[in-house]
C-alpha cells in the first residue's frame, strides 16, 4: 500500500487496435474516473467490441498502455479482474441451469458483494418468480437480463458493457439504465457500447465516435 | 485479491460442469458408447479364438479407449466458448489454471471414470486374465486422466476455430503415442506373469508431469484463443 493512493481511474493512453491489417483505431486516449461513464460509438465494424475486450483484459492492445489507478492491467491481471464486470455479446449463462444457480456460480466465481444476494440482484432486474426456471425457457430479453443481474453480484468498480441493450424492450432498457445510473451515483464506472441513445447524466459522459 | 480460497474455485467449476453434465447425459453416454461398441465389435471381426483375443486384447481395449477420450475432447469448451461462458472464466479473479484443473477434473469424471467401471467386462469379453485384467484398470485409472489432460492443451489451442477438430487429433494423438504403448504393454507384461512396475512407473511419471504442468499451459492457450 502506498501512503499517498492514486485515484481509482481507468486511463488509455495511445491505443491502437489492428484487425487483419486493418487499423481500427490509433493514438486513441481517454481517462474515465469515479462516476463517469464512458460512451464508444461507431459503425459497425469500426472496432467498439474489439475497444471493450482490450479494456476488459482479455486482448493486448496493437499499442499503447491501459492503466488502472495507474498501473498497467496486465500487470495487475487477478486485481484488476477483481474490479471489474463484463457483459458482452454472448450472455455467459448456461441454459441448462436456473438463473438462480447461474448467479450463484458468478458471485463465488468474482469477488462476491456481500450486500446483495443472487436473489437480491434477480429481483432489481424484475426476473424475480423465474428463480428455477431452467434458463432456456427463459425469453433472449429475460436472458439477457440475467447476464446483467451479474453485474451487481460482484464488488465491480467498472462495468464494461457491450451493447447491453440487445433484445431488450423498453421497460427493460430502462431498467438497465436506472442501474447504470445509480452505479454511478455510488462512484462506479461504466464503458459502454450501444446501437441506442443511452440515456445518462451528459455531464459525466465522455463520447468517443471510433468512426471519426 | 479474491478472497476465497483456491480449493472453492476449484470445487464451485468443477460442481457445475458436473451438474451441466448431469442434465445433458449424452455426454456421458456417447464415448462410453463408442469405447463399448468398438471393443465389442472386434472379436466379431477378426474371429473368436481366445489365444489371438488374449494377444489384441489390451491394444484394442486402448486404443479404443484413446479415440473415445479423443472424441470426447472437444466438449470440454464447446458450450461454455459459445454462450460466453468461456470469457467469464478468463475475466475471473481466480487463477485461471485452477479453473483449467477444475474443468479437466470434471471432464474426466464426465468421460474418463465411466470407460474405468466397464473395462474389466470388456476385459472378460476379449479373454483377458484376472491379472491382466486388474492391470488394464489400474493403467486405465492412470493413462486417461493423462489424455484428458494433454487433449485439454490441444482443445484450449483450437476453441476459436470453426473446424479445430482435425487440427486438434493431429496436435494431440502424437502426445497420446507413449500412454498407448505403456499402458498397453503394461496390459500384455501383466498377462504373460511378468512385472509390470517399470511400465507403471513410467504412466506415473507422465501422469505428475501432466498434472503439474497442464494446467498452466491451458490456461495460456486459452488468453492466446481468446484475445
Amino acid at each position: 500500500m502506498t501512503l499517498n493512493k492514486p485515484v481509482t481511474a481507468l486511463e488509455a493512453r495511445e491505443l491502437t487496435c489492428i484487425r487483419d491489417d486493418r487499423t481500427l483505431f490509433s493514438g486513441l486516449s481517454f481517462r474515465l474516473q469515479s462516476s463517469q461513464a464512458l460512451v464508444v460509438e461507431g459503425r459497425n465494424g469500426s472496432g467498439k467490441t474489439s475497444l471493450l475486450r482490450t479494456l476488459c483484459g482479455m486482448a493486448l492492445p496493437d499499442a499503447g498502455d491501459i492503466l488502472w489507478c495507474g498501473e498497467d492491467i496486465f500487470r495487475l491481471g487477478a486485481d484488476y479482474h477483481a474490479c471489474t464486470a463484463y457483459v458482452g455479446h454472448r450472455d455467459g449463462v448456461k441454459l441448462d441451469l436456473t438463473p438462480l444457480e447461474n448467479l450463484s456460480f458468478a458471485r463465488s466465481l468474482g469477488n462476491p458483494d456481500p450486500d446483495c444476494t443472487a436473489h437480491q440482484a434477480l429481483e432489481a432486474l424484475q426476473l424475480a418468480g423465474f428463480e428455477d426456471v431452467p434458463t432456456r425457457n427463459l425469453s433472449a430479453g429475460q436472458q439477457r437480463r440475467l447476464a446483467l443481474a451479474r453485474l451487481l453480484i460482484t464488488r465491480a468498480r467498472l462495468w464494461i458493457l457491450d451493447e447491453p441493450f440487445t433484445s431488450l424492450d423498453k421497460h427493460g432498457i430502462a431498467i438497465v439504465e436506472e442501474l447504470a445510473h445509480k452505479h454511478l451515483v455510488n462512484g462506479g464506472m461504466l464503458a459502454v457500447t450501444s446501437h441506442h441513445p443511452v440515456n445518462l447524466d451528459p455531464g459525466a459522459t465522455t463520447r468517443i465516435n471510433l468512426s471519426e | 485479491m479474491s478472497t476465497a480460497p483456491l480449493s472453492h474455485a476449484y470445487l464451485i467449476l468443477f460442481k457445475r460442469d458436473l451438474l451441466l453434465a448431469f442434465r445433458k447425459r449424452a455426454e456421458i453416454i456417447n464415448p462410453l458408447l463408442f469405447f463399448v461398441l468398438v471393443t465389442a465389435l472386434f472379436p466379431l471381426g477378426i474371429g473368436a479364438d481366445p489365444a489371438l483375443l488374449r494377444a489384441v486384447g489390451p491394444g484394442i481395449i486402448w486404443v479404443a479407449a484413446l479415440l473415445a477420450a479423443l472424441l470426447s475432447l472437444e466438449t470440454i469448451f464447446r458450450s461454455d466458448f459459445e454462450d460466453g461462458s468461456l470469457e467469464q472464466l478468463l475475466l475471473s479473479p481466480h487463477p485461471l489454471s485452477v479453473l483449467m484443473l477444475a474443468k479437466v477434473s470434471a471432464h474426466w469424471v464426465i468421460t474418463g471414470l465411466p470407460l474405468l467401471l466397464v473395462a474389466p467386462l470388456l476385459g472378460l469379453l476379449l479373454d483377458l486374465g484376472a491379472d491382466a485384467n486388474a492391470t488394464l484398470l489400474l493403467t486405465l485409472a492412470l493413462g486417461t486422466p493423462v489424455l484428458s489432460l494433454i487433449g485439454t492443451i490441444g482443445v484450449a489451442l483450437t476453441v476459436g476455430l470453426r473446424r479445430g477438430g482435425m487440427i486438434l487429433s493431429l496436435l494431440v494423438l502424437p502426445l497420446y503415442v507413449p500412454v498407448l504403448i505403456f499402458a498397453s504393454s503394461a496390459v500384455s507384461t501383466a498377462g504373460a506373469g511378468l512385472s509390470i512396475s517399470a511400465h507403471l512407473s513410467l504412466l506415473i511419471a507422465l501422469l505428475a508431469l501432466a498434472l503439474s504442468l497442464s494446467p498452466a499451459a491451458t490456461a495460456a492457450a486459452l488468453r492466446i484463443s481468446l484475445s
